[in-house]
């Protein structure tokens, strides 16, 4: 579930706002993304590869939030951890080229 | 400019297009190029952003890929042997060939495939963000209106024809309609409410509206069908677990029946195991079967399945993870609204299908087109309905004629019969849920559960329809918890039609298949279900009149 928007990173650019599939953010009259329906989010991750700055943390539990703080994300190297696994960089898509999923389904049988 | 557009007195914004299509996934992507191919004006209307919204979207997708060739209908025979009898081979056949043609528009367009182990583009898997995302952009370069964050409450129509959609925007809840010549209903499958990736907008809103339109729903009992997924979490993907072992909670290895270590849990003959396991209490798994490359491929094939283990901090090859199934509705099952023609007509006038909101019956069977079909069939499915719908509206005039005559149609959610009272969709989710989302009565079925289940139901949609309404923009919630309602009430009722167990559909009191003919069962509502029985002969007499 969404949890973290950081402040220092985010540029307000709307983003995050715009491509939720679930409208879960709004904006606070400073023009910062908050997270106004929390309940709605459906743990998808895609907020986190759109945001230019890897401002966004979801965190991997979907039924609830588990309180993790802007820190520890920070510490532990999380925030843009999904978009560095696709290979998108500052929002932008790429790596799709380099999809590994074909030796998967050679494997799989 | 696409399409017209006024704002009358009332506040309510109308827009006016050739098609209509109701969705953004993959399916209404494909249906809003292949009509404004034709030369429809299109608009395009999805309840989240087009590009990130539906279940594909957060995912990597396996296509159903075969090139032509002499051994095409060899292929489509033998995926056929794995359909529980229901599909139909012409079907499949078709939509091999026109899923392929899509994939090649797909490389022409410039989409960046990978390359396989021979140096050759490999064109059968789609990532869900890179796929989406340049679906959007080819979308509205076709000269598509697109409308995000628009979702559709209800249909328009003229008494016969089905003449447009009425829906609000979020999230201000502002009223708008687009009136159109023809309606493609591209609104995903029905998750009851499921908190997995993807599922969110899914909650059945094109069955409820199809239903009041007149048309009817089939292949509803298909719905049996669940996914692994790390504990807790929202990542409901099954390839992983293809390389996974079974412990209990001391770390002690799962048995099958057999007295073997519970092994691979992506479907196959251990999936009975591991829910009997699941239903005894909670099971962990390790995906220790991969080992060198795999695990590499594994994190770079499949990032989005890697995000629990990375943000939990947990090695999923060398460490064990508590893990559950998690129900797929409609979504993985294969239920939805009947297609009644070759381009994906419902039977009802000016009203299309595509993608998990049609029954996938002629493709998947009575087992999950999950993993290749259901992709398969969104590019074919939403191909033909936009060449359909288009079609049928050059055929019907301009708009402007019958826009007077139109009404909008839907009821459950939207206006109740009597006062509007506070139901509360959270209780309404979890009264669903708890008759179709168990181990023990949705994967074992059981006529004496089935008929409990169905009857609760019956009674909740009755204070439903009574009772259930809202102002403003809380009448998406009011009507995504009457589409869910209904949705289940189907798949309830199909199931207990079907007395004998097929595919994803187990009944514990009828095993095994029943002698002759497979049937299907068709069925008409929303409000008193009705069920009509189907053989093969009847389904090959109709297709040949
Ligand atoms: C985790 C997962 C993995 C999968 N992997 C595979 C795979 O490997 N291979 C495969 O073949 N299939 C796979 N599938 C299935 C595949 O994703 C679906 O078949 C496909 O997404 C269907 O496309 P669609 O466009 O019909 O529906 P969706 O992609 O689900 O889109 C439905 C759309 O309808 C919109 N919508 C809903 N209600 C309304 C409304 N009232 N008004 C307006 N818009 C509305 C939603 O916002 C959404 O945009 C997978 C599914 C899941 C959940
Ligand atoms: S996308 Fe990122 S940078 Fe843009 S507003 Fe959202 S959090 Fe801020
Ligand atoms: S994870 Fe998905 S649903 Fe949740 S806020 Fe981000 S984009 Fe929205």
């Amino acid at each position: 579930m969404i949890e973290v928007i950081s402040d220092s990173r985010c540029i307000r650019c709307d983003i995050c706002v715009r491509v939720c599939p679930a409208n879960v953010f709004a904006k606070d009259d400073q023009g910062l993304p908050i997270i106004a329906r929390q309940d709605d989010c459906q743990t998808c991750f895609l907020c986190e590869i759109y945001c230019p700055t890897d401002a966004l943390f979801v965190a991997e539990a979907a039924d609830g939030p588990i309180g993790i703080t802007e820190a520890e994300v920070e510490d532990r190297g999380l925030f843009g951890v999904y978009a560095r696994g696709l290979g998108w960089s500052k929002g932008r898509a790429n790596g799709a080229q380099f999809d590994t999923t074909h030796y998967l389904r050679v494997a799989q049988v | 400019m696409t399409t017209g557009q006024t704002t009358p007195a009332n506040g309510v914004r109308f827009l006016e297009g050739d098609v209509l299509v109701v969705g953004g996934g993959p399916s209404a992507a494909w249906a809003a190029v292949s009509a404004s191919e034709a030369g429809a004006r299109v608009v395009l209307a999805d309840k989240g952003y087009f590009g990130t919204s539906g279940a594909t979207a957060p995912s990597n997708t396996g296509t159903w890929c075969v090139a032509p060739g002499e051994d095409r209908p060899q292929v489509v025979e033998r995926r056929w042997q794995r359909t529980a009898g229901v599909a139909d081979q012409r079907w499949m056949l078709r939509t091999v060939d026109q899923s392929y043609r899509g994939l090649l528009r797909l490389f022409e367009w410039g989409y960046p495939f990978p390359k396989d182990e021979k140096g050759d583009v490999y064109i059968a898997n789609l990532r869900g963000p890179d796929y989406m995302r340049f679906m959007r952009t080819r979308v509205l370069a076709a000269g598509v209106t697109v409308l995000d964050h628009h979702p559709v409450l209800e249909l328009l129509s003229d008494g016969e024809t089905v003449t447009g959609a009425a829906g609000i925007t979020r999230p201000d809840g502002t009223d708008w309609q687009v009136k159109a010549g023809a309606v493609v209903l591209a609104t995903g499958g029905c998750a009851f409410f499921e908190r997995t990736s993807g599922a969110a907008g899914l909650t059945g809103d094109g069955l409820l509206m199809a239903a009041e339109a007149g048309a009817a729903l089939s292949g509803m009992e298909f719905t049996g069908k669940y996914t692994l997924a790390p504990y807790g979490t929202s990542l409901n993907k099954g390839l992983p677990f293809r390389w996974a072992s079974f412990y209990d909670e001391q770390g002690n290895p799962q048995l099958d029946s057999k007295g073997q270590h519970l092994t691979n849990g992506i479907g196959g003959p251990s999936e009975k195991d591991i829910v009997k396991a699941l239903i005894a209490g909670p099971v962990y798994a390790r995906l220790d079967l991969a080992e060198g490359a795999l695990q590499d491929w594994l994190r770079q094939g499949q990032p989005n399945v890697m995000q629990p283990y990375e943000r939990r901090g947990i090695n999923p090859f060398t460490d064990l993870f508590r893990v559950e199934l998690k129900p797929e509705g409609t979504v993985r099952g294969t239920g939805g609204i009947r297609v009644s023609t070759h381009d994906c007509g419902t039977g009802i006038p000016g009203l299309y299908v595509a993608g998990d909101a049609a029954s996938r019956e002629d493709v998947a069977g009575g087992t999950s087109g999950g993993g290749a079909i259901n992709s398969s069939w969104a590019i074919a499915s939403g191909w033909w309905s936009g060449q359909g719908a288009s079609a049928f509206s050059r055929r019907r005039g301009a708009p402007g004629v019958f826009r007077n005559h139109s009404a909008p149609i839907g009821q459950a959610g939207l206006r109740p019969r009597e006062t509007v009272f506070a139901v509360d969709r959270k209780a309404i989710a979890e009264a669903v849920r708890a008759e179709v989302a168990p181990l023990s009565r949705n994967y074992f079925r059981s006529g004496p559960a089935l008929a409990e289940s169905l009857q609760r139901l019956d009674v909740l949609w009755n204070a439903v329809t009574r009772e259930l309404g809202a102002e403003g923009p809380d009448r998406l919630k009011t009507r995504e918890a009457a589409s869910v309602l209904a949705s289940a009430r189907f798949s309830l009722t199909a199931a207990l039609a079907r007395t004998e167990s097929r595919g994803m559909h187990r009944r514990t009191d009828h095993p095994g298949e029943a002698e002759g003919p497979v049937r299907r069962y068709a069925l008409t509502g929303p409000d008193a279900i009705r069920v009509e029985v189907q053989s093969e002969a009847d389904q090959l007499q109709e297709k040949a009149s």
